[in-house]
């Protein structure tokens, strides 16, 4: 592998008595999309202003090439920030904003322009180089917002929520743009968000952040299917967890006697002795509907609460005899097969494979 | 329907009537000021530009003018930079002490300028620095810096604190953000405070007439006329000064509340 372009070692915050970032490590690589994702307070946008600079670590180091960085000011960094406000500079013209950081660099006039209108006419914004900020709708002063981070050409991009206040649909237009940007420029991006959503569309590697530590490291599909510990899993969403004691082990797999029922799960290392507790996930995505009790190993039966539509995937909310909840995902055509209203009772099924043990606390 | 519509007529009404109550009595200046007759009586004698042309050709009006634009450009300047630091030092840092020093800077106007203008005389004349132009400057720069404060801390608040932090992460040091992002945000209420400081500045009578000596204002020189005799200049005088102040003021409102509606639409 590449040396990492940005090394977090040991890193804390604290402000005051209130420890906003625990002790986080992460190397960062070069060229790479890392989203940084966790419920607010997790201390997700703390570690993007210490990486520009604008805070300083407590404890602990943050280098970029090899170079310690903490004492450096932000304007003497090359880590421009994609702001959550945007923070777009409302007297200036589209094209002065795209221009500040390289007049701050005392680039001359005619070049700082000649770049700016380059990056303008990148992000098909050029028409409105001329324009006041507060004329341009969401999704155009988000390009400027981005225009004026790239202009600098930067070996690395913070963004803080940057689509947050944009229009579903919008959102994913400016996605498709914030990777493609990403892939041709080859810069590392570092991109803070809470929506799983973005996290997972765009980035090569997600950090999941909880309580100001990290919870998980790994690629969008590690986190989504094997989830290390609950912290994750119940982040993810649409899991369904399990928790019980071990029944019996054998080499590959393991019975967990939960309240809901007794349940196998497929075991990749045996790391459970008997008598242990265990908790797993089953991706709500996993898990089979049918009328009358099927002949898994895995089955409850559940009665459906409620149903929510989005396009053509639907999730249903089901709870079995012990009122454990239960998610349910699945396409809207496969769900017409049956004939299920709220109140409905419904078995769930799951293979041994699909379960996923929790190794983490 | 009927019902809010005589209440429109009498609220209208009612407006008018306050405008007519506070501005008559300039209005009459005004119209006494083209009379050609000595005293203000009516009916009015023949249109004059005579007062006018007298105090054209008068020229201790013209130095008690030039005074008065000096003192009031001065103070305007020394206001407007003294509010607009103590402004950003209010929005920008914590520090402790920090409610009795805004009590403190914004203490001025709320004591009676005969007070403060015999404080100023003492003070001043005990330093060896009374009747002199820049005494008055000095004086009037205490007076109106509140007012400047005032109007650029309600600017400031408008910033999204962001803004600071992004010149900073684009490279702009602290001062270069201060040249290129603070002053241009802020400029409108700058204009707008530089405006309302002169206005209030070039009114000024009673600390100006302590502290001047020899250095005399327009408000100065419009009391020893009215003092001396019955002289229909000061109706004038008084028009010429009404004139400056309402376009100063005007000015300001204008800056301030215009630039305010542009900004926050988004």
């Amino acid at each position: 592998m590449t040396k990492p372009l940005v090394t977090i070692q040991n890193v804390q915050k604290h402000f005051g008595d209130f420890i906003a970032v625990k002790e986080i490590n992460l190397e960062i690589n070069e060229g790479e999309f890392l989203a940084i994702m966790g419920p607010s307070g997790c201390g997700k946008t703390t570690t993007l202003r210490m990486l520009s600079g604008l805070e300083e670590p407590t404890i602990g180091e943050i280098r970029m090439n090899d170079k310690v960085m903490n004492k450096v000011k932000p304007h003497e960094r090359d880590t421009p920030l994609v702001w959550q406000s945007l923070a777009l500079f409302p007297f200036l013209s589209v094209v002065e904003n795209v221009e500040f950081g390289l007049k701050m660099r005392g680039i001359n006039k005619a070049e700082r322009k000649r770049r700016a209108l380059e990056w303008l006419e990148k992000l098909d914004i050029l028409e409105f180089s001329e324009r006041d900020i507060s004329t341009l709708s969401g999704g155009q002063k988000q390009r400027v917002a981005l225009a004026r981070s790239l202009v600098l050409e930067p070996k690395i991009l913070l963004l803080d929520e940057p689509l947050s206040a944009l229009d579903a649909h919008l959102v994913i237009r400016m996605q498709a743009v914030l990777v493609q940007l990403q892939r041709e420029l080859g810069i590392t991006f570092v991109y803070v968000t809470h929506s799983q959503s973005e996290a997972f569309a765009m980035a090569d590697r997600v950090v999941i952040m909880g309580n100001g530590e990290i919870a998980q490291v790994g690629s969008p599909k590690d986190i989504y299917r094997t989830p290390q510990n609950q912290f994750v899993a119940e982040f993810v969403g649409r899991n369904n967890i399990l928790s019980g004691v071990v029944a019996s082990v054998t080499k590959s797999n393991a019975k967990i006697e939960a309240q809901s029922g007794t349940f196998i799960v497929n075991l990749e290392k045996n790391l459970l002795k008997k008598g242990q507790d265990a908790s797993f996930v089953i991706s709500a995505d996993l898990v089979h509907l049918s009328q009358s009790s099927p002949k898994s190993e895995n089955k409850i039966q559940c009665k459906l609460i409620s149903e929510e539509f989005v396009g053509s995937m639907v999730t249903l909310f089901l709870e079995d005899i012990n009122n454990h909840e239960f998610k349910v995902q699945m396409q809207e055509r496969e769900l017409s097969k049956y004939d299920l209203k709220p109140g409905s009772d419904i078995w769930l099924s799951w293979s041994p494979k699909s379960a996923h043990l929790l190794t983490g606390n | 329907m009927n019902s809010s519509r005589v209440l429109n007529i009498i609220l209208g009404a009612y407006v008018v009537a306050i405008f007519i109550f506070v501005f008559a009595p300039i209005l009459f200046s005004v119209v006494f000021s083209f009379n050609s007759q000595r005293f203000p009586t009516i009916p009015l004698g023949s249109f004059s530009t005579e007062w006018y042309v007298k105090i054209f050709n008068d020229p201790d009006i013209w130095k008690a003018a030039l005074n008065s634009l000096i003192v009031s450009i001065s103070t305007a300047i020394i206001a407007t930079v003294l509010g607009f630091c103590t402004a950003y030092s209010d929005f920008r840092y914590n520090f402790r002490f920090k409610g009795p020093y805004l009590a403190l800077i914004l203490l001025p106007p709320t004591i009676p300028l005969i007070i403060m203008a015999l404080a100023m005389l003492a003070w001043l004349s005990k330093l060896g620095m009374s009747g002199q132009l820049w005494s008055i400057v000095i004086a009037h720069s205490v007076l109106t810096a509140p007012f400047a404060m005032a109007i650029i801390r309600l600017r400031l608040n408008q910033m999204d604190p962001d803004l600071e932090s992004a010149s900073w992460n684009l490279g702009g040091s602290e001062w270069a953000t201060m040249r290129y992002v603070i002053i241009p945000f802020c400029k409108p209420a700058i204009i707008s405070a530089l405006c309302l400081a002169a206005a209030v500045s070039f009114d000024e009578f009673a600390v100006s007439w302590f502290v001047s000596g020899l250095n005399k204002t327009l408000p100065v020189v419009i009391l020893e006329i009215v003092q001396g005799n019955i002289d229909p200049q000061v109706n004038a005088i008084g028009t010429f000064v009404f004139l400056i102040s309402m376009t100063l003021v005007i000015l300001a409102q204008t800056f301030f509340v215009y630039r305010q509606t542009k900004s926050t639409e988004k």
